[in-house]
């Protein structure tokens, strides 16, 4: 059974696994395809409308069925390699780990907010932003400067302890557990961090920067962790309902998969730790 | 709203990084014209997002209208143009706004969104979303 670990614990080994499987991704033209699938819910994905993989029920399981998708076409680069979580409680600087030249690489540069160090720097040639909101083709991060602060451990467990997993009218401005960790509603956790790293992160096309897949491995452990902590509570709405996904109702754009295959998460993979 | 206040200060920040950019700023926004209330962020757009602005930002043109309805824009009868390049934005259901560009961190009227996409451009052109 796979395990998903922290990136903090990760072994030098590990480390450049996951990051010569991404780059490897990128040089088989397979990557930008999850970039241009992500963006693509995300315009769509309307409060009054349709809404899928965002502002909805299902962010969380179309989400864990799309890090899956992705994950497993890493482990068919190298079959050993795991997506890693973030957990920005934990991990909350510029100057973490996780930004180091051995994973991610840094901030972007004052100015243009390019990315320069690490693997994934424009100037390295490996990791050219093809689908893209404009004209640059690199890169851009801006720590800490759309947001100041990453969300805290104190927030993420009132956010925890929220009974019930969603609310009518079941987007952008329910009540429950799925719109807090979301973040329009409460503190805010998924979308202030997104607005923390700023750059290619804060827009539609945010899987370009590959911390989009260490932040929401964390926000899928975060579900799992209630799950764990709420046995009674469950997925809603269980019945079906005009334009949201419901319980048993397949997900665009795999159209074979349900929430509800998508609750056990260790039939899948398991993580390290409890949060 | 806390984040609003924080990104108002450091649209002003960035500002002052440069003469150039700063004189722009503090000339103010050289508004075009066009229908709707103009130079006050506040209330260039009505709750409705129904007003009309046209103006220069840091030397970007950026113009926002209401949309034809059934327009193909989803999530908002509203557009928005930065150069004349079309920023998609969709309305959340308690009235704010996001671009593609700050598509986690809703802003209170289409203007203040098309301004801080001004922000996030750095001078980049949009491209149409492949
Ligand atoms: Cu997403
Ligand atoms: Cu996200």
């Amino acid at each position: 059974m796979a395990v998903r670990k922290n990136q903090a614990t990760l072994t030098a080994k590990e480390k450049r696994d996951f990051v010569d499987a991404l780059l490897q991704l990128k040089r088989l033209g397979r990557y930008d395809a999850y970039v241009s699938t992500h963006n693509r819910f995300i315009v769509s994905d309307t409060d009054n409308g349709e809404r899928t993989g965002h502002r909805s029920p299902s962010f969380l399981p179309w989400h864990r069925k799309f890090l899956l998708q992705f994950e497993q076409d890493l482990q068919s680069v190298n079959p050993a390699v795991t997506l890693p979580y973030w957990d920005w409680t934990a991990d909350r600087t510029a100057t973490a780990g996780l930004w180091a030249d051995d994973l991610l690489g840094g901030n972007g540069r004052s100015g243009d907010n390019r990315v320069t160090t690490g693997p994934f720097a424009g100037a390295g040639g490996q990791w050219t932003i093809t689908v893209r909101p404009d004209s640059r083709d690199y890169l851009r991060r801006s720590l800490g400067t759309g947001v100041a602060q990453l969300p805290t451990r104190a927030e993420v467990e009132s956010v925890l302890a929220v009974q019930t997993y969603d609310a009518a009218p079941w987007n952008s401005s329910s009540a429950g557990f799925r719109n807090q960790l979301e973040g329009w509603r409460g503190v805010n956790l998924h979308n202030r961090v997104h607005v923390w790293v700023g750059g290619l992160m804060g827009t539609g096309m945010s899987p370009n920067d590959p911390v989009f897949w260490l932040h929401h491995c964390f926000i899928d452990k975060l579900w799992a962790e209630w799950q764990r902590r709420h046995p009674q509570q469950g997925y809603l709405p269980t019945a079906a309902t005009t334009n949201v996904v419901s319980l048993n109702t397949a997900m665009k754009p795999w159209n074979d998969t349900t929430p509800a295959d998508m609750l056990d998460h260790t039939r899948y993979y398991t993580y390290d730790s409890a949060f | 709203m806390p984040e609003a206040g924080h990104h108002a200060e450091l649209t002003r920040r960035r500002m002052l990084q440069g003469a150039g950019v700063a004189l722009t700023a503090a000339v103010g926004t050289a508004v075009l014209g066009l229908a709707g209330p103009t130079g006050t962020p506040a209330a260039a757009a009505g709750p409705g997002g129904h007003d009309t602005f046209d103006e220069v930002y840091r030397g970007r043109r950026i113009q926002g209208r209401p949309a034809a309805s059934g327009h193909h824009h989803h999530g908002a009868d509203y557009t928005v143009q930065v150069d004349g390049e079309e920023l998609h934005v969709m309305r959340n259901a308690d009235g704010t706004w996001i671009s593609v560009v700050n598509h986690y961190q809703p802003h209170q009227t289409p203007l203040a969104l098309a301004r801080a996409a001004v922000v996030e451009l750095q001078g980049a052109t949009l491209v149409p979303i492949a």
